[in-house]
């Protein structure tokens, strides 16, 4: 068979349909039963070229894929979900385990005011629907780093159910286009984190650390809405702005405080869903997204040659760019679930039903907490855009560069110069260079300040715009100057004596005869060249608009 | 009669169908004993529901808990041998002699006799503790740091980490003897 062709529609790849049939909708727990109709006979038909626009052809040659996610955020709070040890990323081994942590006999669970409230901020911030009544449960499997033998999670009735995600993704030749999509959410639950377990290769045994076992995670189930990994990948970014604004979590995966598994099926439009494999240890957004799409070509390659999938856990391999498979799952998992006998109901009150004279410590207030509710992603971004006239796309690479929302307004906030040009210089000649360098918004050697007197200098038309540049660079070169000094040092300002540019224009008039005639003739392109000779002349002090004047008032003198 | 969550009780239910936990915590709400109540129970027993987890769905299918407990061993008594199999792989339990089960299918026997109890329209309680209010803690930070006291515990320690028991990573831990559970 051919190299491997992409035969799927994901909006954000631009491939060819744009209205496949996704059939109907099961929710995470189904078909694992259900394989794909084998069409295997029938894979030798020409493979559709890539990105050209065709007609749709439905059928049996279009796959869609399904992708489902399942996110587990680390609480952001002192102490853990139900002691009271402390949350730490890094700390000597065993160091913040308390005795209930170590699941010693004789200890209980007392549940975390600030996890919860965490929980219910985020369930607001997801258009939730906020359960009054939750309970904990048990579920039971032994490993090495859980060790009671069980963890206490919220099955049966979790803190926050059916919610929405929006997010959007960019298409078009330029990326501007933007596509607004959903995903809604099964629930959100509160669940305890596992120990770590570290594999000691040189005396072939497990080491346990327990630092991160009790540590709250909130679980997010997000429906399997989604089609390609681009899509899944937009989702978790925007979760994880979400998470940063409310302050629940600060969701950085590379210090595995944001986990996600996907799971991942392909079909036919139009026929039930595939079977499902689960896709675990990515660790990074940037995986996130290969990882997704290697698994549905994966899928669909095994499927049209006429294998099947099973219903698996697979690991992704960052190294080789593949997933491959994980544990065997002995038959369907049986986690023995029971409610924890430990725990009562949770309650949660609004403000409609709070017992009068309660403690407030011991009630938690929906009302409340939405009312605290710190702004979200969507609507910074909507201010932005009404605010500076940005576009869309441009609000979204400002938040999503960490530090660069707060860089952007210190600098409108002492520059006199208008937001687009802020805007443009911040997102493209600013980010440019941090890229280029590898650098983090915090690490950049030109201050908020600096950039405002630069682009004030700009405003004033007291350097050229390419004068602005270069000032630019020396500012990123040597930190300490100010761009006042290196405009006089590199002598890079505009001409200021019109005087003495009137006098230049006519001789380098007088001194290009030819260029004259070209122009008088009627050569449009003959003032360009004029002013291109004045500008040498000036050693690029002057404003070609202002010099273009100039030259055309001398002429028609 | 007060119904402490026991192993056995639990194992029982993970066997039968898992209405049986869900009926031990109805029973306790009811105050009266109904009329009819042994001509209702013998029709149950010989309806015999099967089995599937009513709110205990386990996550990673959506099936029930007992995997084999639809042959609904009442009126035989038998717990199948695939059963015993799955319980002895989920709860790390070694069944081992023919005995150990016959103590397994009495225990079934003795909490079926809770389907006697006619349960309509009674909500079920989840905990004995529904009453209480759940404490919430301010989030301080008050234990930890006692490394050294937690190693003491364990077998094997390796700079301040406990080593895992042989044969942990993937699941094949030494099974408990069933004779050597005092139930």
């Amino acid at each position: 068979m051919a190299a491997p062709v992409l035969r799927w529609s994901c909006p954000a790849r631009r491939w060819i349909l744009a209205n496949i049939d996704r059939g109907p909708r099961h929710g995470r727990g189904s078909p694992t039963g259900s394989r794909s109709s084998g069409k295997r006979g029938q894979s030798s038909v020409a493979q559709q070229p890539l990105a050209t626009a065709q007609k749709p052809r439905k059928g049996e040659h279009q796959w869609a894929a399904v992708v489902g996610l399942e996110i587990h955020a680390q609480i952001s709070s002192n102490s853990k979900l139900f002691s009271g040890s402390q949350v730490h990323f890094a700390a000597p081994p065993n160091s913040l385990v308390s005795f209930f942590d170590a699941s010693l006999p004789g200890t209980l669970p007392v549940l975390n005011r600030r996890c919860v409230e965490a929980a219910v901020m985020t369930g607001l911030a997801l258009n939730c629907h906020i359960n009054k009544k939750s309970l904990f449960d048990r579920k039971h499997y032994f490993y090495a780093d859980l060790p009671a033998g069980y963890q206490i999670t919220q099955q049966r009735l979790p803190i926050a159910v059916k919610g929405s995600l929006a997010y959007s993704v960019f298409v078009g030749k330029n990326r501007n286009q933007v596509i607004n999509k959903t995903v809604r959410i099964k629930q959100i639950q509160l669940e305890q984190d596992s120990g770590k377990s570290l594999h000691d290769d040189l005396r072939s045994q497990t080491l346990i650390d327990l630092n991160r076992a009790g540590v709250g995670l909130l679980e997010v189930v997000l429906e399997p809405d989604m089609s390609c990994g681009e899509e899944a990948a937009t989702a978790v970014r925007e979760l994880q702005l979400i998470l940063q604004a409310l302050g629940t979590s600060q969701a950085n995966m590379a210090e595995g405080q944001l986990r996600v598994d996907a799971n991942i099926s392909v079909h036919h439009p139009g026929e039930p869903l595939g079977v499902r494999t689960e896709v675990k240890n990515l660790n990074s957004a940037r995986f996130l997204a290969k990882a997704i799409d290697y698994e549905i070509q994966r899928q669909i390659e095994e499927l049209e040659n006429g294998g099947e999938i099973l219903n698996e856990t697979r690991s992704f391999d960052c190294k080789l760019g593949c997933t491959v498979p994980m544990r065997d799952k002995e038959g369907k998992q049986d986690y023995r679930f029971i409610p924890e006998p430990n725990l009562p109901p949770l309650l949660l009150y609004d403000s409609a039903s709070l017992p009068a004279g309660a403690d407030p410590q011991q009630v938690i207030n929906i009302d409340q907490l939405r009312e605290q509710l710190p702004e979200l992603p969507r609507v910074t971004r909507e201010k932005l855009v009404q605010q500076y006239g940005m576009l869309p796309e441009h609000s979204f690479t400002l938040l999503n560069e960490v530090g660069l929302l707060e860089f952007f307004q210190n600098v409108m906030k002492e520059t006199r110069a208008e937001p687009k040009r802020v805007t443009s210089w911040v997102l493209n000649t600013f980010l440019g260079f941090l890229k280029q360098q590898n650098l983090a918004v915090s690490e950049s050697p030109v201050t908020p300040s600096a950039l405002a007197e630069l682009l004030n200098l700009l405003d004033q038309k007291t350097i050229s715009s390419a004068a602005a540049k270069k000032v630019f660079e020396e500012l990123w070169r040597s930190g300490g100057k100010t761009p006042a000094q290196i405009v006089s040092e590199k002598r890079l300002e505009l001409m200021q004596d019109q005087e003495a540019l009137e006098e230049l224009c006519q001789a380098t008039m007088e001194k290009h005869p030819q260029v004259v005639m070209d122009l008088k003739k009627g050569n449009p392109r003959a003032i360009n060249k004029l002013i291109g000779l004045v500008r040498k002349a000036t050693l690029n002090r002057a404003d070609p608009t202002v010099i273009k004047e100039m030259l055309e008032r001398q002429l028609s003198s | 009669m007060s119904v402490q969550p026991s192993p056995t009780l639990f194992m029982a239910a993970a066997a039968a169908p898992s209405d049986g936990v869900i009926l031990a915590r109805r029973l306790l709400r009811l105050r009266s004993p109904r009329g009819g109540m042994w001509a209702r129970a013998a029709r149950r027993v010989l309806r015999a529901p099967g089995g599937g987890g009513r709110g205990f769905a386990s996550k990673a299918g959506g099936g029930g808990v007992s995997a084999g407990g639809e042959a609904a061993p009442q009126e035989r008594g038998r717990v199948p041998g695939d059963v015993i199999e799955h319980l002895e792989r989920l709860a790390l339990v070694d069944f081992g002699s023919r005995e150990a089960v016959a103590r397994l299918e009495k225990a079934v026997a003795f909490a079926d006799r809770l389907r006697a109890v006619d349960t309509d329209g009674v909500q079920p309680m989840e905990s004995v503790l529904e009453d209480r209010c759940l404490y919430l803690r301010p989030d301080n930070v008050v234990e930890g740091n006692c490394a050294e006291e937690l190693l003491q515990n364990a077998h094997r320690v390796m700079e301040e980490y406990f080593v895992a028991p042989p044969g942990t990573r993937f699941p094949k831990f030494n099974k408990l003897s069933h004779s050597k559970l005092k139930i």
